[in-house]
């Protein structure tokens, strides 16, 4: 295979000394093999073709020797790893980490071709609000429960599992427990009827049936099932998941890319959006659930993310 | 004198105006009672609506059948499963088919199906109900308020099965008066119980008996919901002192609830054995099935408990052992999904699809050439596989027939002893008859008659069977060259098929 690229690399080296220049990354003297051998088209192609197969996200390094040498040479040659970044940023592409265990993992940008968009996703979000809250918390909690812990998200070596159905139930769960909160206070929280916009976002997802029987057997799109089960689905096309197995409507388990793309992209992009609505306290970073905001919850143990209630 | 213009006309600091209305928590009980009036709307509903459906449905009391709908999914609850909409409807159907005896098995079918699938709500998205009601907040304003609520829902089960599941909104529906504390309630209906079983009370025992088990399906329930909690994450749970006292509470309960229930199984058994009134004794016999089950659901919930601790350990091992990071992460559900619930829509959409646009992951764009797109229309579209595999024929191997008697031999005996219900006819005449017909027929007349000593009345009032063949023996000697023993009296039975359907819904 090396010998093969060596070929190619000869062969195009001498027309193509001016395209060095005038590539995105010119070359930096940093680097020791930019200074010896200038960046040539056949290089360009390799970068290009190391973004296409991290394109490909279910695409495992380790069955595809290609991959390998493709990941090595970005590791191992600076020049090499800065034109391979340099079309994925042209590209609408953003470099997540670039290793064996998770691949060329590549994210789509906010207005890039690749990025996906809730009318696409999911056809009644885009006109149903509640739709597109349930598939966006679907989404959220997939992940949540994917990474229970602050630890989990941090662990490289961290294998989240999950099963649709537990996903329902822990977010079922969770509304569930301020529901009582709110009857503990004695308020009545039954929204008001004709502002729907006020509606606290869990009586959304409390109301929906979490499942419906169907003439042809199969999972009813609108339950909460329905929605995290093709959240779940979608997820696994990206390479995110891998199906292990049927029992509670779905198990699956966590890739390398799914923690990358919610420890760096996601969860940030979502922290800084509830951040601006002025709802989350500074934390100190430490490790532990914490406790939702408010005066209120001051007779809550300080671990119980999820308190126990019986 | 206590006009609203004299209030008016008083000084400013006695009084700030008429009050439209005392404020929220005066108010409060009789939203609650809005919304427990609301839970019955739905089965008002079904007999207000029964008068659209094609045909004419009036006949049927739709009301009662979703309340015994109710009553069978609920009875129906496990822990891990509930009932199937099947075993519902057809559960459902001796009360129907009382109600309209004369109408086809498949429109009883269809009114059954017609309630539960109403009391689900299938034609909502949500699957659920709402009714509108007003307050008064707390600055005197009036606001029109929604309640959601559902009274049957479905849930998955194993296998992508889905189960049917009473709400709370319907247990209290159904049950009534549940606004207490669940083990103390138990506790007082269990009381009761024994007193009315001591004073010989069984009619009323037995429907003590029934809410006795509607509070242990609703525990079970409460438990299992927990027990789940616990697994997702040990660190959300509170192990050092709220889990192991619940675990311990739930498994005195256990057997206090266990010694207790035997204790009223030994009664009741004592009760039934003893009764001289055969409906106290049926009564009694019912109530020994129902502390059974009860004694059932509480190994169950036994047996799920033990299993907390090992389960709690395990995850331990997984969770808190592991050598730390450096890094510190981003506490999803505590910093995310928790402040991000009690948020107004508007806002946690926000949210929500922030995490959406960066969480999916990228998608290529598909591009479509011409060509291609031709032959993909083209293309017929694959069929459904409805049936699954072809089944291969089956390879069957005829067996001799080595029966005793042919079936014109049972038909020619079945007839014979097809006996008027008020004239019973002796053994000895109907063996003499048999051997006129056939020298073979005595011996499955006798077979026949044997059999009818101790009638398969249980069976039978499973069935609804109309009339049964029984025998006794009133100590004459059988006069026979072929046959000794007793000559028995054979007659037949008539059963009131339509009282046991009805008493059959009710037991269940």
């Amino acid at each position: 295979m090396s010998d093969h690229r060596a070929q190619h690399a000869d062969a195009w080296s001498e027309p193509t000394a001016a395209y060095a220049t005038e590539s995105p990354t010119p070359a930096d003297p940093a680097g020791p093999t930019a200074a010896t051998a200038p960046v040539t088209p056949a290089d360009a192609a390799d970068a290009a073709r190391l973004v296409a197969l991290g394109l490909q996200p279910k695409l495992l390094p380790a069955r595809d020797a290609e991959y390998a040498e493709l990941l090595r040479r970005y590791r191992e040659e600076p020049a090499f790893a800065r034109l391979a970044d340099a079309v994925a940023t042209g590209l609408g592409l953003v470099v997540l980490e670039v290793s064996t265990r998770a691949g060329m993992a590549v994210t789509a940008g906010e207005d890039s071709v690749f990025a996906v968009r809730m009318g696409d996703y999911a056809r009644r979000a885009s006109s149903d609000s509640a739709d597109r809250f349930l598939h966006g918390l679907a989404h959220l909690a997939v992940a949540a429960m994917a990474f229970p812990r602050p630890e989990d998200l941090a662990d490289d070596a961290y294998i989240g599992r999950i099963t649709v159905n537990g996903v329902d139930s822990f977010v079922r769960q969770a509304c569930h427990h301020l529901e009582e909160r709110a009857e503990e206070h004695g308020d009545n929280t039954d929204p008001a009827t004709d502002a729907p916009g006020l509606e606290e976002a869990w009586r959304i997802y409390a109301r929906r049936s979490s499942t419906g029987a169907t003439k042809d057997a199969r999972r009813l799109a609108g339950s909460t099932t329905g929605i995290v089960g093709k959240a779940v689905a979608f997820l696994t096309d990206s390479g995110f998941l891998q199906r292990t197995g049927d029992d509670a409507g779905g198990a699956f388990r966590t890739t390398a890319r799914y923690q990358l793309q919610v420890r760096d992209m996601a969860g940030n992009a979502a922290m800084a959006e509830l951040l601006e609505l002025g709802v989350v306290p500074v934390t100190d970073g430490t490790a532990t659930l914490l406790p939702p905001p408010g005066p209120d919850d001051l007779e809550l143990v300080a671990d119980a993310g999820l308190p126990f209630h019986a | 004198m206590t006009s609203p213009a004299y209030t008016d006309n008083a000084a400013p600091q006695l009084s700030a105006g008429p009050r439209p209305a005392p404020g929220p928590a005066a108010d409060e009980g009789l939203s609650r009672r809005l919304r427990a009036l609301a839970c019955t709307a739905p089965l008002h509903d079904l007999d207000v609506r029964k008068a659209n459906l094609a045909g004419e449905y009036t006949v049927y009391a739709m009301a009662e059948v979703a309340l015994a709908a109710i009553d069978h999914v609920t009875l129906n609850m496990d822990f891990d499963t509930g009932a199937d909409h099947g075993q519902i409807v057809t559960r459902l159907l001796p009360r129907v088919a009382a109600q309209a005896p004369r109408r086809p098995a498949a429109e009883h079918e269809r009114v059954a199906r017609w309630v539960l699938e109403n009391l689900i709500n299938v034609g909502s998205v949500d699957r659920g109900f709402r009714a509108v009601y007003g307050t008064f907040g707390p600055d005197g304003v009036y606001v029109r308020r929604d309640y959601d609520f559902k009274l049957i829902e479905e849930v998955p089960g194993h296998g992508g099965t889905v189960y049917l599941r009473a709400t709370d909104e319907a247990v209290n529906v159904l049950v009534g008066a549940l606004d207490t504390d669940v083990t103390s309630a138990q506790i007082a209906a269990e009381v009761k119980l024994e007193v009315l079983i001591s004073r010989g009370r069984l009619a009323d025992a037995q429907l003590a008996a029934e809410q006795a088990r509607y509070r242990t399906v609703q525990y079970a329930e409460t438990l299992r919901k927990t027990l789940e909690a616990t697994r997702r994450n040990v660190r959300a749970v509170d192990w050092l002192n709220a889990v192991p006292d619940m675990i311990a509470e739930a498994l005195d309960h256990v057997a206090d609830r266990y010694r207790h229930e035997n204790a009223i199984l030994t009664n009741i058994r004592k009760a039934r054995d003893e009764a001289e009134e055969p409906e106290h004794k049926r009564r009694a016999a019912e109530l020994v099935d129902i502390v059974k089950d009860c004694i059932r659901r509480h190994t169950q919930l036994q047996s799920r408990l033990l299993e907390a601790g090992p389960l709690f350990r395990a995850e331990q091992d997984r969770q808190a052992f592991a050598t730390p990071t450096a890094r510190t992460g981003l506490d999803l559900y505590g910093q995310l999904v928790v402040p991000l619930l009690p948020l107004p829509v508007e806002q946690a959409i926000r949210v929500t699809d922030a995490f959406f646009a960066r969480g999916t992951g990228l998608r290529t764009p598909t591009s479509v050439r011409v060509g291609d797109l031709v032959d993909m229309l083209l293309t017929p579209p694959l069929e459904r596989e409805h049936l699954g595999a072809e089944m291969p024929e089956p390879d069957l191997i005829a067996t001799p027939d080595d029966s005793r008697f042919s079936e014109e031999q049972l038909a020619s005996a079945m007839e014979l002893l097809d006996l008027e219900h008020d004239a019973p006819r002796r053994l000895s005449g109907l063996l003499a008859e048999a051997r006129r017909r056939d020298a073979e027929l005595p011996y499955l007349v006798a077979l026949l008659a044997v059999h009818a000593a101790s009638p398969p009345v249980g069976t039978a009032y499973r069935q609804g069977e109309q009339r049964l063949l029984f025998s006794v023996d009133d100590g004459t000697q059988l006069d026979d060259p072929e046959f000794g023993g007793a000559d028995l009296i054979v007659g037949t039975a008539l059963l009131d098929a339509a009282g046991m359907a009805a008493g059959r819904s009710e037991a269940s």
